[in-house]
Formats: structure tokens, C-alpha cells, sequence
């Protein structure tokens, strides 16, 4: 990462600053007027419920194709080929769990936060305080996974070389994620999220036509055309196995991956809490329809993107770039459109990682002062102004820990942070989230046994794994504690989580049958639940 | 309806949601959606376990060329694209005729009588 210094050869500094200050000042602006209808804590945490299905599902794009997702995706491809775009399957597949599992009866139970529903008919203040802690270590995992990389990137597209001047690149990011969150709310970034989204699909869209027009759309001449490119072991692009197939270790690895992808995003919290920004079941419905086609579709065009790179750019020359496999689209930008081209996506990456951050400070403000300020310290008793003005200072403390941790975590390797937040919200989260929505004996010993249980177990087997020490990958090189074998800790920890949410339970005598019947009418009927704010 | 903000949902008598949660309709609208969520979430998990235990175990067999370029695992994984398509747009149209009518009918039984005492 330390090579990120220097800029991609043949980009425009200026040019790059110049788009990326006319979308900070178009989306400021925007969140400005946003901002003016922000008055209750429900305009505050879920934009008023007032954003259509439509409108909610290409926010949720927007806050999910994180720069992992689009420099990342497209990089692997270029380099590992099959086996890049293997993870973007199981980002795409979760969705499904989501659609069919959670979306809607979540919309229907809760009001702001995944506390809501977990603590539905639990003992309020442990069941929010576990909920709380939970979503507070996702989001601020995956928060420092993209500060660290945000650092890096930009420098990268800005040509900002210095440790130095790459701290106040990564501090200016961090103060405008928090003016959108503190100025403009759920609403303000909402829109972020659209506009980012928008931006995001049709910049790939654009260069997927362009590198297919190039090999008249045939997309067996484009992969002849990587082989070719790639030399010698070109022809192992097309198969699976180049990353992971090495040994045995590696391939029970990567099925574990695969297990947390899938689980992890019905479980992540910032995701969740876009389903409350809609009126009814119905649209959060159709939110998550309009997520997967745009998602989808964005995972067919980082195929192309990927390969393309790998066959108009190489694989050699993206690996020795600044930036080494981040700068495959960008590079691959500027093969087919010059230095403008390049500005644009680099722009579009840059609006990625703050409407990504901002998404998550929004989330884990909310939790912090709706579930651990309103519910575990003032026991339910407090105003939703003083609710509001606590999510606020909340979003503030987390703007300024993820400026300290991104500017403390450039240049190293926390790229397993992703995978670790993954992994948390699949253990931690998603047992617990089901079990509450669908097993009527269900507890709060119950919860409390799998939310802890899930997300201690994922912590210390990511601890004391490969990712962490023993590795030239490692994040520490030097040091080798490491006694667990695999990166991805979801093979083991997503069972045990759902065997203790399972086992806490039936240890516990403890049940409501009436809440139970409330909760589940509530949650299939959309009764009683809380209804768009008109303005 | 009250909202304030107490941390649980607005207050609503209790025997109102119980006389719902016992009645036919009810349990015809939680049998409905069981019904095809449960079958369909085991289904593309399998279909998704088979197809990353594939790629992670079967190699020589994805790097099988089709026709082209084209292998088996790459048409394996776009099939994985289709079938979430394909899932999804199942259950919205079963959602919209089986379940949405049902529960629509239910909430108006539970929020008529919910507002008039209010």
C-alpha cells in the first residue's frame, strides 16, 4: 500500500480535483435543501419513511457497492480472473435472504435500528445494549476498512504523495461525510447514496459498452484477448482455482467466504436501516427488487471491466501500478478515454467511499442514541430532540475516530476488516434476527447468547488468524500468534452462533406469549406500524 | 396512534393483536408465506453451496470450454445471476397476489377499531 504514493502515470491532478470538488459541491447543496424538512428524529433516522421503493433501492445500491466492490471486483478479476468474480456472486445471492427473510417484516416491527425488532419482546435495555454493540463493532469495522482504503486511493488519483498530505486527504474526506450526515440526515444521504449510485452505474455501464465495442461484442474474443495478454499462465484466468485453489487450507477458506458473503448483508446494519426509510412493507419490497437488478447487473459489467483491464492494460502492468490492484478500472478508464475519462472515475470512486462512510456513521449515530442513550441509559424516558442532538454528537465522535483510525490505518493491510464485518453480521446478527422474527420460543437469554457469542467467537478466531500475523499478507508480518488456519472465520462461527442463540433459549424459561402473537401480527400485516411523516 | 418515542411500539390492547393472531386468516397469511419462503431460501442456498463447492473443488470441470471462451463455470456463474432474478420475480408476484390482499384485509381489521379508540 506504502506504493500508493505516486499517481497513476498520465492522470491530471487538476483535472481529478476539479470533478471531484463539483460533486461535493453539487451533493452539498443538495443535502442543504434536504436538510430543511429535517426536524423530528424520524426525518433524522429514517429520512421520515418518506423515500418511494424505487428511489430506496437505488440508495441501497449506492450505500452497498462500496470501492471494494468496484476497484476491488474489477482488480481481482484482472489479475485472478475466475476467482474475482466469484466473490461477486455471493454479494449478489444475499440478497435473497434479505428479500425473502428480512426486508419486510423488519420494515413492519422496527422503527430505527435493528435493536427494535431484536428487542421486540426481550428485556428491553440487554437485548438493545448486545444489538448496539453489535452494529457499533459491523459499522466501525467496515468504516475503518474504508477510511484506511480511502487514504490510499485518492492519494493515488490526486497524485498526493506524503504520508502527510495523505492524512489531510483522508481528514477533508472524513469532515464532508460528517457535514452530510450532521447537515442533511437520513434524507441528505439518502440522496448522496442516489446520486453516487447513479453516477457509479452508468461511469460502468459507459466503459462496459466501450470495451465490448472493442471486441465486437463478443465476449469470447475479450477473454481470448486477457489469455493473450496475460503471457504464459493466461489460460488459467478463465477456470477458478488461480487465488484459492492452492491447497486445502485455501479452499476451505474461500467456502468459508462464501458462507459469510452470502449470510452477512441481510445482516449488516447500516442496510437494514434503508428499509426504514420507506412507507410501507410493500416499497421496502420494492427496494430490495430494484437492489438486486442494479447490483446485479453493476457485477456483470465489473466481469467485463475486469477482464477488459486484464486484456487492454495486463495484468503486469496493473500489478506494478501505484495502487497495484485498485488500479485496474481506473487504469483500464484511462486506456480508453484519456485523462477526462480517468477524472470521472476517479470522481465516481471518490463519491463511493463517502457516501459508503456516511451511510455508516449515520447508522451507527442512531444505534448509539436510539438503542443505548434513549432505551439503556435513560430508560425509555427522554425527548426525540435530545435523542436527535445525542445522534448528532454520536455521528461527530465516529467522524472523528474514523478520521484518527483511517489516517492510523493507511498503508496497512486491513483489507480482512471487510471480510471481518462480513463475518460479524452474519454470526451476530443475522441468527439472532431470524430466530426473533420466526421461532415463537425464542428469549432474551437466547439473544444475548448469540449476539455476544457470535460476534466474540468471529473476533478472536479473526485475532488469532492468518489475516492478523504469520503471513508476508498478515497485518502483522513480524509477529506470528496465529493458531486458528483460515482468514474467514464464518465456517465456524455462523453455526456456533445459531447453536447458542439455540441453546441460551432453551436454558431460559423465560417467554412472552403475548408479545410473541403481537409481534408476529405486526410483523406480517405491517399493523400499527410507524407511517411516512407528511411535510 | 401514539409515537412517542418510549423505544417499543405504540400502545394497542393487548387482545387485539391475540384475537388476530389466532384467527384463520392470520394463519392462513403466516402458512402462505411460510410456504414459499422457507422451500425458497433452502433452495438457492443449496443451488449457491453447489456452485461455490464447485469452483472451489472441481476445477478441471468449470474450466471446461463450452463453446468459445466460454467454460462451464462461467455459465455456472451467470446461471447463479439468472436464478436470483428469477427467485426474485417469483416471490414478488407471489407476494402481491397471495399475501399483500390477506394482510392488507387483516391490518384494516386491527387499525379500524385502533384509531377510534385514539
Amino acid at each position: 500500500m506504502t506504493t500508493l504514493a505516486a499517481s497513476v502515470e498520465g492522470s491530471n491532478p487538476l483535472l481529478n480535483i476539479g470533478i471531484f470538488a463539483l460533486f461535493v459541491i453539487i451533493t452539498l447543496v443538495i443535502v442543504f435543501r434536504a436538510s430543511r424538512n429535517t426536524k423530528t428524529a424520524s426525518d433524522y433516522y429514517a429520512a421520515g419513511r418518506a423515500f418511494t421503493g424505487p428511489q430506496n433501492g437505488v440508495a441501497i445500491s449506492g450505500d452497498y457497492l462500496s470501492a471494494a466492490s468496484f476497484l476491488g471486483i474489477a482488480g481481482a478479476i484482472a489479475i485472478n480472473g475466475y476467482d474475482g468474480f466469484l466473490y461477486s456472486i455471493g454479494f449478489l445471492v444475499a440478497w435473497l435472504v434479505a428479500l425473502l427473510l428480512v426486508a419486510e417484516l423488519l420494515r413492519n416491527t422496527g422503527k430505527f435500528t435493528m435493536g427494535d425488532v431484536l428487542a421486540f419482546r426481550m428485556k428491553q435495555r440487554p437485548v438493545r445494549a448486545a444489538a448496539a454493540t453489535s452494529t457499533l463493532a459491523v459499522s466501525f469495522f467496515y468504516l475503518l476498512a474504508q477510511m484506511a482504503g480511502a487514504g490510499g486511493l485518492v492519494a493515488l488519483l490526486l497524485g498526493v504523495e506524503g504520508s502527510g498530505a495523505q492524512a489531510l486527504v483522508i481528514a477533508v474526506v472524513g469532515i464532508i461525510m460528517i457535514a452530510y450526515v450532521l447537515i442533511g440526515g437520513m434524507k441528505g444521504t439518502t440522496w448522496v447514496q442516489i446520486i453516487k449510485a447513479a453516477l457509479l452505474i452508468f461511469g460502468a455501464l459507459a466503459m462496459t459498452l466501450w470495451v465490448l465495442a472493442k471486441y465486437g461484442f463478443n465476449f469470447s474474443s475479450l477473454l481470448q484477448a486477457a489469455v493473450d495478454k496475460a503471457g504464459k499462465a493466461g489460460e488459467t484466468l478463465l477456470g477458478p482455482g488461480k487465488q484459492y485453489g492452492a491447497t486445502g487450507t485455501s479452499k476451505l477458506d474461500f467456502l468459508s467466504l462464501g458462507i459469510a458473503l452470502v449470510l452477512g448483508t441481510a445482516g449488516l446494519p447500516h442496510v437494514l436501516m434503508r428499509f426504514y426509510t420507506v412507507p410501507t412493507a410493500r416499497d421496502a419490497r420494492r427496494s430490495v427488487v430494484w437492489a438486486i437488478v442494479l447490483i446485479g447487473v453493476f457485477y456483470l459489467f465489473t466481469l467485463v471491466l475486469g477482464y477488459g483491464a486484464g486484456a487492454l492494460v495486463g495484468p503486469d502492468v496493473i500489478k506494478k501500478a501505484p495502487g497495484g490492484v485498485n488500479s485496474a478500472a481506473p487504469l483500464l478508464a484511462l486506456e480508453l478515454g484519456g485523462p477526462v475519462l480517468l477524472g470521472l472515475i476517479s470522481a465516481v470512486a471518490f463519491a463511493t467511499i463517502l457516501a459508503v462512510v456516511a451511510g455508516l456513521t449515520i447508522t451507527a449515530s442512531a444505534s448509539f442514541a436510539h438503542d443505548v442513550y434513549a432505551n439503556v441509559v435513560k430508560r425509555g424516558k427522554t425527548s426525540p430532540d435530545s435523542e436527535v442532538k445525542v445522534a448528532r454528537i454520536t455521528a461527530l465522535v465516529i467522524g472523528a475516530l474514523a478520521i484518527g483510525g483511517g489516517i492510523l490505518a493507511n498503508g496497512q493491510n486491513v483489507a480482512f476488516l471487510v471480510a471481518l464485518a462480513f463475518a460479524v453480521a452474519a454470526s451476530a446478527n443475522l441468527p439472532t434476527i431470524l430466530y426473533s422474527l420466526f421461532w415463537k420460543r425464542f428469549n432474551t437469554q437466547g439473544a444475548l447468547w448469540s449476539i455476544y457469542g457470535g460476534l466474540a467467537i468471529t473476533v478472536v478466531l479473526i485475532v488469532f488468524s492468518p489475516a492478523v500475523s504469520g503471513k508476508s499478507t498478515s497485518m502483522f508480518k513480524s509477529a506470528d500468534f496465529a493458531w486458528f488456519p483460515l482468514s474467514n472465520p464464518g465456517i465456524v462461527s455462523i453455526p456456533a452462533a445459531f447453536i447458542l442463540g439455540w441453546l441460551g433459549t432453551v436454558l431460559s424459561k423465560e417467554h412472552d406469549e403475548k408479545k410473541y402473537a403481537e409481534m408476529e401480527v405486526r410483523s406480517l400485516t405491517g399493523a400499527g406500524a410507524e407511517k411516512a411523516v407528511v411535510h | 396512534m401514539s409515537t412517542t418515542d418510549t423505544g417499543g411500539p405504540p400502545d394497542t390492547s393487548d387482545t387485539i393483536w391475540e384475537r388476530a393472531h389466532e384467527s384463520t386468516e392470520f394463519r392462513e397469511l403466516r402458512s402462505r408465506l411460510r410456504r414459499f419462503v422457507f422451500p425458497m431460501t433452502a433452495v438457492f442456498l443449496l443451488w449457491y453451496l453447489l456452485y461455490v463447492l464447485l469452483a472451489d473443488y472441481a476445477h478441471s470441470f468449470m474450466s471446461t470450454k463450452v463453446f468459445g471462451n466460454i467454460n462451464v463455470g462461467l455459465i455456472f456463474g451467470l446461471l447463479q445471476f439468472v436464478s436470483t432474478f428469477v427467485i426474485t420475480g417469483l416471490y414478488v408476484r407471489y407476494a402481491n397476489r397471495k399475501l399483500d390482499p390477506v394482510a392488507e384485509k387483516i391490518r384494516e381489521d386491527i387499525e379500524g377499531p385502533a384509531k377510534e379508540q385514539a
